[in-house]
């Protein structure tokens, strides 16, 4: 049996409303995307949705209290609460650059938490 | 008392897109003066991603987006810039007087943009009755709180307004701990994207109440609780609906106001209503040679944008000085 599912595309502002048929979790047909992220998203939204988690870590020693870090890919949408808890407990002690790795394959998700701002 | 040709005020997105854009035509003496100590602005404390789709064709967070410009007015050396340098006045004739490291001077300008942002509406601006507790808060101000400081404003909130800057903080406050029981929209539809009701509100099954206000803040030293209500197309309350929601802070969004003090002091038009410079062409304002971009022109949607109309406020600058030939 299959379902049809609305959603809107987070991709980008324009927010479009997106049409998936839906059969046994897996996504057989979308609708109403302007864009190949839209398709993509809709299906990866049934099948696992996916999520950039933007965050900061506690700084020490460095020239702000807080660096601003984001996983350099997108995690499972379920695992942001679980990522956020690891990152709390981190600290970032070294300069970085944006880009540079502050917590490393972070719950071995093979994503990485890296810095979005230079600190020095 | 300093002579400088060409003074931009602000090192946020708009003031750096500003001073590039100027140099690039051909400006040789570009002074960039910001009040706090890096550049970047209100991008610092903008954590999240969403920012550069236009400019870059990438989804940036919001100090990524400021890195690609300070990196570029770093690498230019014609543009000097001056961090903790708060400006406290501006009189006709384009002179100011600046606060830097404990030094005040005089500088005198030959072309002037402002490039001073916007800042948010208040608690008092929307007339919420209630008690005068603490634990009420904007929403940037919050933002800024826990991104910046890192400290958290309070653990169960009430979010009034769901303009993007209030999705994104609710969303921001939950990943963070805390409980975020409603946002609170007088509209019958949200203000901000509709990506971030799913992004920041459905994904951390946080109420959105629509057609609902908040109606009093009760609290003796801090907030304890919200009352809401529906209300009908004026805005009414809608008997019968009233509810209370216990939380220790309240978060108001609802909406940015144009921060064109320093202009007003100079003599500058200034609509009473929106505080947007009363001008006849994007960037322009009623004093010949000096232009506000940016928020402070007017409050834009997406950075993307400000960055596009502060570039052109550049080009314009040194327009008008090869006009008058760095002269008045």
């Amino acid at each position: 049996m299959s379902r049809t599912v609305g959603l809107t595309c987070i991709e980008c502002p324009t927010g479009c409303a997106l049409t998936v048929v839906v059969e046994e979790g897996k996504a057989l047909s979308v609708e109403g995307f302007g864009c190949r992220r839209g398709r993509d998203y809709a299906i990866a939204e049934i099948e696992c949705p996916v999520r950039i988690l933007t965050t900061t870590v506690v700084a020490e020693g460095l020239s702000v209290r807080m660096v601003p870090v984001r996983t350099s890919g997108p995690i499972p949408r379920e695992r942001l609460m679980d990522a956020m808890a690891e990152i709390r407990q981190a600290r970032a002690q070294k300069q970085v650059r944006v880009g540079d790795v502050v917590i490393a394959d972070i719950l071995g998700l093979g994503v990485d938490i890296i810095a979005t701002r230079e600190v020095l | 008392m300093d002579e400088r040709e060409l003074v931009i005020i602000g090192g946020g997105p708009a003031g750096m897109a500003a001073a590039l854009s100027a140099r690039e035509h051909g400006v040789r003496d570009v002074l960039l003066l910001e009040r706090d100590r890096h550049l970047g602005g209100i991008l610092n404390q903008c954590v999240h991603a969403g920012f550069g789709l236009v400019q870059f064709k990438e989804a940036l967070t919001g100090p990524e987006y400021a890195s690609r410009f300070i990196q570029s007015v770093r690498g230019t050396p014609d543009i000097e810039v001056r961090l903790g340098c708060f400006v406290a006045d501006l009189k006709p004739g384009k002179v100011f007087t600046c606060l830097s490291h404990g030094n005040v001077s005089t500088i005198r300008a030959r072309a002037l943009i402002m490039a001073t942002g916007c800042r948010e509406r208040t608690r008092e601006m929307i007339q919420i009755p209630g008690t005068r507790p603490a634990g009420v808060f904007s929403a940037g101000l919050a933002q800024k709180m826990i991104n910046i400081e890192g400290l958290m404003p309070g653990r169960e909130f009430v979010v009034i307004g769901s303009g993007d800057i209030g999705l994104i903080m609710a969303r921001r406050l939950s990943l963070e701990g805390a409980h975020v029981k409603a946002v609170v929209e007088i509209q019958p539809h949200p203000v901000g994207l509709k990506r971030n009701v799913v992004q920041c509100l459905d994904d951390f099954a946080i109420p959105l109440y629509l057609s609902h206000r908040v109606l009093f803040i009760h609290g003796k030293d801090r907030v304890e609780a919200v009352d809401v209500a529906q209300v009908d197309e004026s805005g009414s309350e809608i008997a019968d609906t009233r509810f209370s929601l216990a939380c220790d802070t309240v978060l108001v969004s609802v909406g940015l106001i144009p921060e064109n003090e320093l202009i007003e002091m100079a003599g500058v038009e200034v609509d009473r209503h929106t505080n947007e410079p009363v001008s006849s062409d994007l960037n322009y304002t009623s004093v010949h040679g000096l232009f506000v971009c940016g928020n402070a022109y007017r409050v834009y949607d997406i950075v993307d944008s400000v960055t596009r109309d502060s570039f052109l406020a550049g080009l314009q600058a040194a327009d008008y000085l090869a006009e008058c030939g760095g002269t008045e």
